[in-house]
Protein backbone atom coordinates (compact mmCIF):
# COMPACT_ATOMS: atom_id res chain seq x y z
CA UNK A 1 0.00 0.00 0.00
CA UNK A 2 2.68 2.44 0.71
CA UNK A 3 4.02 4.02 -2.15
CA UNK A 4 8.35 5.03 -1.51
CA UNK A 5 10.29 6.33 -3.22
CA UNK A 6 14.76 7.81 -3.03
CA UNK A 7 15.24 9.96 -5.28
CA UNK A 8 17.94 12.81 -6.80
CA UNK A 9 14.20 14.78 -8.23
CA UNK A 10 12.05 16.84 -7.20
CA UNK A 11 8.50 16.29 -6.39
CA UNK A 12 5.03 17.77 -6.48
CA UNK A 13 3.79 17.34 -3.24
CA UNK A 14 0.26 18.45 -4.07
CA UNK A 15 -0.29 16.05 -6.75
CA UNK A 16 1.13 12.86 -4.33
CA UNK A 17 -1.39 14.02 -1.56
CA UNK A 18 -4.60 13.87 -4.04
CA UNK A 19 -3.19 10.45 -5.58
CA UNK A 20 -4.14 9.24 -1.94
CA UNK A 21 -7.60 10.32 -2.56
CA UNK A 22 -8.39 9.88 -6.09
CA UNK A 23 -10.96 7.74 -6.84
CA UNK A 24 -12.13 6.54 -3.31
CA UNK A 25 -14.82 7.26 -1.44
CA UNK A 26 -13.38 6.27 2.44
CA UNK A 27 -10.85 8.51 2.44
CA UNK A 28 -12.08 11.25 4.87
CA UNK A 29 -8.82 13.21 5.67
CA UNK A 30 -5.35 13.56 4.30
CA UNK A 31 -2.59 14.65 6.20
CA UNK A 32 1.19 15.92 4.11
CA UNK A 33 3.87 17.33 5.14
CA UNK A 34 6.88 18.90 3.32
CA UNK A 35 10.16 19.38 4.55
CA UNK A 36 12.46 22.06 2.73
CA UNK A 37 15.93 23.44 3.03
CA UNK A 38 16.23 26.85 5.02
CA UNK A 39 18.86 29.29 4.24
CA UNK A 40 19.62 29.88 7.91
CA UNK A 41 19.95 33.39 7.64
CA UNK A 42 21.94 33.61 4.73
CA UNK A 43 24.62 31.28 6.04
CA UNK A 44 23.73 28.18 3.90
CA UNK A 45 23.86 27.87 0.01
CA UNK A 46 22.73 24.73 -0.29
CA UNK A 47 22.55 21.24 1.69
CA UNK A 48 24.46 18.19 0.27
CA UNK A 49 22.47 14.99 1.23
CA UNK A 50 24.20 11.67 1.52
CA UNK A 51 22.56 8.41 1.17
CA UNK A 52 22.69 4.61 1.99
CA UNK A 53 21.90 3.69 -1.48
CA UNK A 54 21.06 -0.14 -0.90
CA UNK A 55 19.31 0.28 2.71
CA UNK A 56 17.35 4.13 2.45
CA UNK A 57 14.36 2.78 0.90
CA UNK A 58 14.35 -0.30 2.42
CA UNK A 59 14.61 1.71 5.58
CA UNK A 60 11.80 4.33 4.84
CA UNK A 61 10.02 0.89 3.43
CA UNK A 62 10.48 -0.78 7.18
CA UNK A 63 9.30 2.57 9.42
CA UNK A 64 6.17 3.26 6.97
CA UNK A 65 5.28 -0.42 7.78
CA UNK A 66 5.68 0.02 11.17
CA UNK A 67 3.43 3.64 11.03
CA UNK A 68 1.00 1.51 9.21
CA UNK A 69 0.76 -1.11 12.15
CA UNK A 70 0.32 1.50 14.34
CA UNK A 71 -2.45 3.25 12.56
CA UNK A 72 -5.80 2.49 10.57
CA UNK A 73 -4.27 4.13 7.29
CA UNK A 74 -5.67 4.12 3.99
CA UNK A 75 -2.65 5.03 2.18
CA UNK A 76 1.07 6.47 2.91
CA UNK A 77 3.91 7.90 0.68
CA UNK A 78 6.92 9.09 1.80
CA UNK A 79 9.41 10.43 -0.94
CA UNK A 80 12.81 11.71 0.35
CA UNK A 81 15.47 13.12 -1.92
CA UNK A 82 18.87 12.81 -1.86
CA UNK A 83 21.94 15.26 -3.40
CA UNK A 84 22.78 18.97 -3.43
CA UNK A 85 19.04 20.74 -2.42
CA UNK A 86 19.24 24.41 -2.26
CA UNK A 87 17.33 26.50 0.00
CA UNK A 88 13.59 26.94 -0.83
CA UNK A 89 13.31 23.64 -2.51
CA UNK A 90 11.85 20.06 -0.80
CA UNK A 91 13.99 17.73 0.77
CA UNK A 92 10.83 15.38 1.84
CA UNK A 93 7.54 14.56 1.57
CA UNK A 94 5.31 12.24 3.71
CA UNK A 95 1.57 12.03 3.13
CA UNK A 96 -1.30 9.86 5.12
CA UNK A 97 -4.49 8.91 4.18
CA UNK A 98 -6.95 7.73 7.10
CA UNK A 99 -10.84 7.66 7.56
CA UNK A 100 -10.46 10.30 10.36
CA UNK A 101 -8.32 13.40 10.79
CA UNK A 102 -6.79 11.92 14.53
CA UNK A 103 -4.97 9.16 13.08
CA UNK A 104 -4.20 10.63 10.02
CA UNK A 105 -2.12 13.95 11.69
CA UNK A 106 -0.49 11.33 14.13
CA UNK A 107 0.53 8.87 11.51
CA UNK A 108 2.52 11.31 9.22
CA UNK A 109 4.23 13.02 12.33
CA UNK A 110 5.09 9.72 13.45
CA UNK A 111 6.40 8.64 10.13
CA UNK A 112 8.03 12.01 9.98
CA UNK A 113 9.86 11.52 13.21
CA UNK A 114 11.12 8.01 12.95
CA UNK A 115 12.01 9.06 9.55
CA UNK A 116 14.52 11.74 10.26
CA UNK A 117 15.59 9.35 13.18
CA UNK A 118 16.07 6.19 11.27
CA UNK A 119 16.38 6.93 7.22
CA UNK A 120 19.99 6.23 6.17
CA UNK A 121 20.71 10.31 5.40
CA UNK A 122 23.20 12.83 6.05
CA UNK A 123 23.20 16.66 5.06
CA UNK A 124 26.20 18.69 4.65
CA UNK A 125 25.89 22.35 4.88
CA UNK A 126 27.71 24.41 1.84
CA UNK A 127 28.07 27.84 2.55
CA UNK A 128 27.69 30.89 -0.20
CA UNK A 129 31.56 30.96 -0.54
CA UNK A 130 31.46 27.76 -1.60
CA UNK A 131 33.20 25.80 1.48
CA UNK A 132 31.34 22.64 2.43
CA UNK A 133 30.90 23.95 5.99
CA UNK A 134 30.67 20.00 7.62
CA UNK A 135 28.22 17.97 8.11
CA UNK A 136 25.00 18.78 10.72
CA UNK A 137 24.83 17.20 13.78
CA UNK A 138 21.73 14.76 14.71
CA UNK A 139 19.94 16.51 17.47
CA UNK A 140 18.43 15.18 20.73
CA UNK A 141 15.54 16.86 19.91
CA UNK A 142 14.87 14.45 16.90
CA UNK A 143 15.44 11.27 19.42
CA UNK A 144 12.97 12.37 21.99
CA UNK A 145 10.19 13.09 19.13
CA UNK A 146 10.84 9.45 18.08
CA UNK A 147 11.20 8.45 21.76
CA UNK A 148 7.94 9.13 22.53
CA UNK A 149 6.12 7.11 19.81
CA UNK A 150 8.24 4.17 21.44
CA UNK A 151 6.05 4.45 25.13
CA UNK A 152 2.83 4.17 23.35
CA UNK A 153 2.08 7.54 23.73
CA UNK A 154 1.37 10.53 20.48
CA UNK B 1 32.51 -9.16 4.32
CA UNK B 2 32.51 -5.95 2.76
CA UNK B 3 32.44 -2.85 4.74
CA UNK B 4 30.69 0.57 3.94
CA UNK B 5 31.27 4.48 5.25
CA UNK B 6 29.38 7.05 5.13
CA UNK B 7 29.56 11.03 6.00
CA UNK B 8 32.16 11.76 8.20
CA UNK B 9 33.17 8.16 8.64
CA UNK B 10 33.71 7.94 5.13
CA UNK B 11 35.70 11.05 5.59
CA UNK B 12 37.67 10.03 8.36
CA UNK B 13 38.35 6.52 7.18
CA UNK B 14 39.17 7.90 3.58
CA UNK B 15 37.21 5.14 1.64
CA UNK B 16 33.91 4.58 1.14
CA UNK B 17 34.00 0.56 1.14
CA UNK B 18 36.56 -2.37 1.11
CA UNK B 19 36.79 -6.27 1.90
CA UNK B 20 37.34 -6.98 5.89
CA UNK B 21 38.26 -9.76 6.96
CA UNK B 22 38.17 -10.11 10.73
CA UNK B 23 39.96 -12.82 12.94
CA UNK B 24 37.50 -15.20 14.99
CA UNK B 25 37.84 -12.87 18.16
CA UNK B 26 35.52 -10.14 16.60
CA UNK B 27 32.34 -11.56 16.83
CA UNK B 28 29.99 -8.65 17.43
CA UNK B 29 29.60 -5.05 15.87
CA UNK B 30 31.44 -3.29 18.84
CA UNK B 31 34.21 -5.54 18.64
CA UNK B 32 34.79 -4.94 15.18
CA UNK B 33 35.16 -1.30 15.98
CA UNK B 34 37.69 -2.16 18.38
CA UNK B 35 39.34 -4.28 15.59
CA UNK B 36 38.82 -1.71 12.63
CA UNK B 37 39.75 1.43 15.45
CA UNK B 38 44.09 -0.41 15.52
CA UNK B 39 44.18 -0.20 11.23
CA UNK B 40 45.62 3.20 11.57
CA UNK B 41 45.16 7.12 12.20
CA UNK B 42 42.03 7.77 9.71
CA UNK B 43 40.04 4.97 11.58
CA UNK B 44 41.31 5.53 15.00
CA UNK B 45 39.55 8.86 13.72
CA UNK B 46 37.01 7.86 12.88
CA UNK B 47 36.06 5.72 15.96
CA UNK B 48 37.49 7.75 18.54
CA UNK B 49 33.86 7.81 20.07
CA UNK B 50 32.23 4.82 19.85
CA UNK B 51 28.69 6.31 21.01
CA UNK B 52 28.68 8.44 18.37
CA UNK B 53 28.77 5.73 15.71
CA UNK B 54 25.77 3.58 14.18
CA UNK B 55 26.41 0.67 12.63
CA UNK B 56 24.19 -1.43 10.27
CA UNK B 57 24.33 -5.22 8.98
CA UNK B 58 22.98 -6.25 5.66
CA UNK B 59 21.56 -2.99 5.54
CA UNK B 60 19.27 -3.21 8.67
CA UNK B 61 20.24 -1.35 12.07
CA UNK B 62 22.55 -3.12 14.04
CA UNK B 63 23.28 -2.16 17.56
CA UNK B 64 26.90 -2.70 19.30
CA UNK B 65 26.08 -5.79 20.73
CA UNK B 66 25.09 -7.75 17.37
CA UNK B 67 26.62 -10.75 16.07
CA UNK B 68 28.14 -9.82 12.85
CA UNK B 69 28.71 -13.99 11.57
CA UNK B 70 26.93 -14.79 8.68
CA UNK B 71 26.68 -10.81 7.87
CA UNK B 72 27.75 -9.81 4.18
CA UNK B 73 27.71 -6.33 4.34
CA UNK B 74 28.86 -3.93 7.22
CA UNK B 75 28.35 0.05 7.78
CA UNK B 76 29.39 2.36 10.04
CA UNK B 77 28.06 5.74 9.96
CA UNK B 78 27.17 8.83 11.95
CA UNK B 79 23.76 9.35 13.61
CA UNK B 80 21.34 10.01 10.82
CA UNK B 81 20.21 13.55 9.49
CA UNK B 82 17.93 13.41 6.95
CA UNK B 83 14.43 14.94 6.58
Amino acid sequence: MATIRVQREDFDAGAEAAALAQGRADVGAVVSFVGYCRDEGGRLAALELEHYPGMAEAEVARVAEEVERRWPLLGLTAIHRYGRIGPGERIVLVAVAAAHRGEAFAAAEMLMDYLKTRAPFWKRAIRPDGVAEGWVEARHDDDRAAARWEAGGG
Amino acid sequence: MKAVYFAWVRERIGKSEEELDPPPSVATVADLVRWLSDRGEGYAYAFEKPAAIRAALDRVHARPEAEIAGAKEVAFFPPMTGG
